[in-house]
């Protein structure tokens, strides 16, 4: 069988028409604006709270307007007199006091024993197969679960609450520092047994700061936590502090105790995030990072 | 400049049983220092690697204030050997005394970020000898006297790795290990700096022992090139050619090509 083959296509390429060429165009020039110039125009802590600011008078409109009956929720205005009671009669100082330091007793509790597991098991292989294996496992277990079996072991006084807030504290922060210890490059490891540190110096100078990044976000997250068990802990069997104000405006449905107390949560959480920001900025000005424009 | 002191770095792994070769180490350390002085004295050296012995029974002597380059292709095992002779990897059969005091650079610069410069330099020495003079004199040294109070992320690669030299050199050790530090720099800086390290160690006269790449390089720095393959130094070529060196030597060109030999790069169509 033969194969017939079409015959080649040997039309000559018709070369284009040589087009004269297109006139030159001068490229419109646009200028480039200085980034110091675009910046700290408004200082950055007015545009954080701006935001805040936007909802509240949000809500005011909606109050004023009617749209938003006392009965449900009281006015901006209302709740700032409330507020101003509440200071003045020394019901509010005396509360928040209270649950500060329930909040702070329950951070450092969870503080000593996160990172103090973490440290053990993070630094060292026997302590990884002894500790780890039993946090994991606790930490599935939702600690407002807890709350009745902490009752029955320490009554209901201060115990049964920080106790509460050390468990929620400790999960956190024992994830984060160890998995920020095991992420320490091995190649700075190396680098330093070079150098000469002992077992200790290696710790010290190049684990623990590597560690550190992990360590801060633990530390926000056991923050948000911190507040959170402390709403628990206080509406069960509190005599003080601002759950236990809370509660009360409860039986009397007063919505506007009720806001002003979730405002302070809102507030001291604020602050508390505010703290660990600037702790961050002080011990991680070191960092490569994205800062973000 | 002597050495004196000898440290033996004592194999840790699986040692292969009634192996006739294997000294102890005070043995060959008592018999060693009845020998020429030496900053590096291996013999019978090996190391083994799921089964693969990537050095194999390799011996090796650098005299004091020797600059030796490890030419090699990759994978033959230099960096095993560096790292070895560093005290980092202790898995080891055979015997290797190298001086107590000697510092390493790697490819990467490898600085602590969280720490500034300085403290890098710093890192590892005890206290009463080591303060900010001393590194600032040691920053001086490659140049980086200014930047001694900036953080390692503000510093460019070349800065970064003067700075690791830096770090090596403060230790005044009598042997420098040196993996590949040129590897990632730019051409130019990489010129700079092998006048750098050239310069450093006729300064401070402390035996070298240069991985590289780059045979041109290898010559231009080395009084010894050596090639690794097959776990041991397999060939060796003293360059007798004085200082500075010029590429353009009829002398240092054979040196060259012969090198290229025998790390297998056919030079006949560019020669
Ligand atoms: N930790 C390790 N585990 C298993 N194999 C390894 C290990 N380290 C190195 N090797 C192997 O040993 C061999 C030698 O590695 P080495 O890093 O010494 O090579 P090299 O000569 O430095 O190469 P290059 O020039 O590419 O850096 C390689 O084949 C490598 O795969
Ligand atoms: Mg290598």
């Amino acid at each position: 069988m033969s194969i017939d083959h079409a015959p080649p296509d040997i039309s000559p390429v018709s070369s284009l028409p040589r087009s004269p060429a297109p006139p030159r165009k001068d490229p419109e020039l646009v200028p480039l604006a200085a980034v110091a110039g675009r910046r700290s125009r408004v200082p950055r802590w007015v545009r954080r709270t701006s935001g805040p600011l936007l909802l509240l008078a949000l809500w005011q409109v909606l109050s004023g307007t009617g749209a938003l009956p006392a009965g449900i929720l009281a006015a901006p205005g209302t709740i700032a007199r409330v507020a101003v009671d509440l200071v003045a009669d020394g019901s509010l100082p005396s509360a928040m006091a209270v649950s500060l330091q329930r909040v702070a007793v329950g951070l450092l509790l969870g503080l000593v024993v996160g990172v103090g597991l973490a440290l053990v098991s993070g630094l060292f292989r026997v302590g990884e197969d002894l500790v780890d294996a039993s946090v994991q496992m606790l930490r599935t277990v939702p600690f407002v679960g807890l709350i009745p079996l902490f009752i029955i072991w320490f009554g209901i006084g201060e115990a049964p609450k920080v106790a509460i807030i050390t468990m929620g504290v400790m999960f956190p922060l024992y994830l984060n520092v160890y998995a920020g210890i095991r992420g320490v490059d091995a190649q700075l490891i190396e680098a330093g047994e070079s150098l000469g540190l002992s077992r200790w110096g290696l710790v010290r100078h190049v684990v623990l700061p590597g560690a550190l990044p992990g360590a801060m976000t633990g530390l926000r997250y056991s923050l948000g936590i911190a507040w959170l068990a402390l709403v628990f802990a206080e509406q069960v069997n509190a005599d003080a502090g601002i759950g236990y104000l809370m509660v009360q405006a409860r039986d009397f449905l007063r919505t506007d105790v009720i806001v002003v107390c979730l405002i302070v949560y809102a507030f001291l959480g604020l602050l508390a995030d505010f703290a660990v920001r600037t702790l961050e900025r002080l011990l991680l000005q070191w960092r490569p990072t994205f800062t973000g424009r | 400049m002597a050495t004196d002191l000898h440290r033996t770095v004592t194999p840790s792994g699986p040692e292969p049983a009634g192996d006739p070769t294997t000294d102890t180490p005070v043995d060959t350390a008592a018999k060693a220092d009845q020998e020429r002085p030496a900053a590096v004295r291996v013999q019978g050296l090996s190391r083994v690697f799921d089964g693969r012995r990537v050095l194999d029974d390799l011996d090796l002597e650098i005299a004091p204030g020797e600059f030796v380059a490890l030419l090699g292709r990759s994978g033959c095992g230099k960096s095993t050997l560096l790292r070895i002779l560093a005290g980092l990897d202790r898995e080891i059969s055979g015997t290797a005394l190298v001086p107590r005091r000697k510092a390493v650079a790697f490819q990467a610069p490898r600085l602590m970020p969280w720490k500034r410069v300085w403290r890098n330099v710093l890192l590892g020495l005890d206290g009463s000898s080591a303060d900010r003079a001393r590194a600032e004199r040691a920053l001086e040294e490659v140049g980086l006297g200014e930047r001694a109070g900036a953080w390692p992320k503000t510093l460019s690669g070349g800065e970064a790795q003067r700075a690791s030299l830096a770090r090596a050199l403060v230790r005044e050790p009598d042997l420098l290990l040196l993996d590949e530090p040129f590897g990632a720099l730019d051409a130019l800086t990489r010129i700079k700096a092998q006048h750098l390290v050239g310069e450093v160690w006729q300064r401070h006269g402390c035996a070298v022992l240069l991985v590289t790449h780059d045979v041109e390089e290898a010559v231009l720095l080395a009084d010894r090139v050596l090639v690794m393959d097959g776990g041991v130094i397999a060939h060796e070529v003293d360059v007798a050619l004085e200082r500075p060196r010029s590429l353009t030597d009829p002398r240092f060109a054979a040196l060259r090509a012969g090198l290229l030999e025998r790390l297998g790069v056919d030079t006949s169509a560019a020669a």
